[in-house]
């Protein structure tokens, strides 16, 4: 690209303010990356974004553009935001933890300190707190953990009991287990090939666990079978789902409606929703798991505005 | 300062060429966090059609070099909630609205046209584009855009539906043998102008499963990666134009446009205003920005006024 001035806008942008003088609850900042470390497999990444840092909630994401302004790759990735550090020594700092799994996480976990990385966020909503301290059950599958421990650390501080359940294929896939120690009351690590904690699935533990500790809510984040079967478990055992979902997204803000799974309302009736605006974090049950195939998702016949029979 | 007002026809002086594109910037309330949409020259909302529908399943989308794949199947909530909800929130903020109907039947456009028309918002509407590079039902899912005479048939039945100072843009699709034709089968037909382009048709196989990746299987491509066909397209059109074979009418230039300078290219082909769609995915402010550079360009290349610059790579 030879143009003049390319590339995304530098520095935060808030948004207009409103008549209800609302400031604009997501910014663009061009982030610099001040720490980076492998952990297992994953990369563990803090960007200085204050403005994001100051309006994030646990559940929220961000999307961040990849190989620079000039870039042919124009789809920004998203990532759970693992931490935020408002007043930190450097500004406000967000941390991501990335899986290289293509060419564009693989451009971003290849970024060194003091290097610069446009960051838009945070965007979708939050896990939803419960107002009583009931006590809690967090599953992270792989770096799905990756905002669970923010989370856990809200509900603590409700006095809810917390505990969590990490699952992964292997020992290096398993994300925060230490820290997990640390920050709940109670920790259950599964691994697939048994190379850490028990072998099985974290539906194998997690009925258990929701029984002896009388878990009102389970929270997920993860691949969505495991979210699925974590739907599963907890209708089964008289607790209430929350799961982040993964969906691919286009653009991440809202605008593009590529990024749909068929969700039913509060109406009773199933629709397409935006996971990046209405989600990552909806109600497992009302999720509709049974229009999922192989992660695709089909439009159910009963959603609204379903294609009928013969064509539209 | 550079000039940059625009009359695309029906009286309404945009303060500048700068728009969203259909489908890019949903119907404003997400964009409006980044920026004010009324800072642009008009908001294009995502194409709508009479009743809610629900799209087609997952995947929708797949990304290409400089570009993507979308297979969105128009997923909307109707003409219906359109003017109830969407138009008037728009009109809140003060933006100027260019709103774009599809339909899969002539007398569905004809219909959301005249719904359309009866919105107790319309104020806020500066002009209609009609997307036409939807199948047309009834030719056994053919696009219109592909027809002049369904192209034709579609226009002159929504230019009836609308007040006269109201300009009807017809959106083409790059996708025909010959462009030019749909153009003048379009304008003849009653359109006050034309947008070009339209995604190009195209198609990414997963090689992990050996199967399309979308779950529409074809799907529409965009971003830089088609804008010298889009600006190929302008360039056609405008010259058909100069030859008498068109009526002269603005044409708003869309297809890849991610800089002041991609703008520049554009009008210098061209184009009345400027479209920013898939570029708005990888920098949310992107239709302001390309507009202030593109008002930086004009300044440094000495232009005082936005219009003078429209088609000069003519050079008549
Ligand atoms: C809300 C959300 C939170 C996420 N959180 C994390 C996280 O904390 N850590 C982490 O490592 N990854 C996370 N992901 C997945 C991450 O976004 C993808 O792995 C990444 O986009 C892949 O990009 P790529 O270029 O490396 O892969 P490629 O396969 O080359 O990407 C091609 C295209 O497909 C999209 N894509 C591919 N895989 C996924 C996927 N699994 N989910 C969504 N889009 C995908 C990409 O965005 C891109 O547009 C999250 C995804 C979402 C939607
Ligand atoms: C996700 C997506 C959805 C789109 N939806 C519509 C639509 O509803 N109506 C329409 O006329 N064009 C639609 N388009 C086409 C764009 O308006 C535009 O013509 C095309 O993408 C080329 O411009 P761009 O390269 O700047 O995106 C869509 C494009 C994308 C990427
Ligand atoms: S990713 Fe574009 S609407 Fe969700």
């Amino acid at each position: 690209m030879t143009g003049p001035v390319t590339g995304p806008v530098t520095g935060p942008v808030t948004g207009p303010v409103t008549e209800r003088g609302l400031r604009a609850r997501v910014t663009q900042e061009v982030a610099e990356v001040i720490a980076t470390r492998r952990v297992g497999a994953y990369q563990h990444i803090t960007l200085v974004a204050p403005g994001v840092a100051e309006l994030a909630r646990p559940g929220q994401f961000v999307a961040l553009a990849v190989g620079g302004e000039s870039s042919g790759t124009l789809l920004r990735r998203s990532f759970s935001i693992h931490k935020v550090s408002p007043s930190g020594t450097y500004g406000g700092t967000v941390e991501i933890v990335v899986s290289a799994v293509g060419a564009g996480t693989r451009w971003i976990v290849d970024r060194a300190p003091h290097d610069t990385i446009d960051v838009v966020g945070p965007l979708g909503k939050a896990f939803p707190l419960p107002t009583d301290p009931v006590a809690c059950v967090l599953v992270g599958g792989g770096y799905g953990s990756a905002p669970l421990f923010w989370l856990a650390g809200e509900l603590r501080e409700r006095g809810c009991h917390v505990e969590m359940v990490l699952g992964a294929a292997s020992e290096d896939r398993l994300f925060g287990v230490v820290e997990a120690r640390r920050s709940c009351d109670g920790v259950t690590v599964t691994t697939d090939d048994g190379s850490a904690g028990q072998q099985g699935w974290v539906s194998d533990v997690l009925p258990d666990i929701i029984d002896r500790t009388k878990a009102g809510v389970v929270y997920g984040c993860g691949p969505m079978g495991m979210l699925e079967s974590i739907t599963r478990v907890a209708d089964d055992h008289g607790a209430v789902a929350q799961v982040a979902v993964e969906e691919s997204m286009a653009c991440g803000i809202g605008v593009c409606m590529t990024c749909v799974m068929p969700v039913v309302g509060s109406d009773g009736r199933t629709r397409m929703v935006r996971s990046c605006v209405e989600g990552p974090v909806f109600r497992g049950d009302r999720v509709r798991w049974d229009a999922f195939d192989g992660g695709h998702a089909r439009v159910p016949d009963d959603a609204v505005g379903a294609p009928k029979v013969g064509g539209h | 300062m550079v000039d940059l007002s625009v009359d695309l026809g029906g009286g309404h002086r945009l303060p500048n060429p700068l728009m969203t594109a259909s489908g890019c910037a949903a119907n404003g309330k997400e964009l409006h966090r980044f920026f004010d949409v009324s800072d642009l020259g008009a908001f294009v909302t995502k194409s709508v059609m009479a009743d809610p529908r629900s799209g087609r399943g997952t995947p929708r989308m797949a990304e290409t070099p400089s570009g993507m794949l979308n297979s969105i199947g128009l997923q909307g909530p109707g003409i219906e909630a359109f003017v109830d909800e969407d138009l008037p929130w728009l009109q809140s903020v003060g933006a100027r609205v260019l709103p774009s109907i599809a339909g899969s039947s002539s007398t569905e456009y004809a219909h959301v046209a005249a719904t359309l028309r009866a919105s107790r918002a319309f104020d806020a509407v500066v002009g209609v584009e009609v997307n036409i590079s939807c199948p047309n039902v009834a030719n056994r899912g053919l696009v219109f855009a592909c027809d002049p005479m369904a192209s034709a048939k579609v226009i002159a039945l929504v230019r009836e539906q609308l007040p006269r100072d109201v300009p009807v843009f017809a959106k083409l699709s790059p996708d025909v043998t010959d462009i030019t034709a749909i153009a003048a089968a379009c304008v003849k037909a009653g359109a006050d102008g034309l947008t070009m382009i339209n995604t190009l048709l195209g198609m990414v196989i997963d090689t992990d499963r050996m199967r399309p990746q979308l779950g529409g299987v074809t799907g529409g491509l965009s971003g830089p990666g088609i804008r010298p066909v889009a600006v190929r397209a302008i360039w056609q059109v405008r010259q058909a134009m100069f030859e008498g074979r068109i009526p002269t009418v603005p044409i708003i230039g869309v297809g890849g446009v991610r800089t002041g300078r991609d703008a520049l290219e554009m009008v210098a082909a061209g184009a009345s205003a400027i479209q920013v769609g898939t570029v708005v995915f990888n920098d949310p402010s992107a239709p302001v920005r390309v507009l202030r550079e593109l008002c930086e360009l004009l300044e440094a290349k000495g232009y005082d006024h936005f219009t003078d610059a429209v088609a000069v790579a003519h050079g008549r």
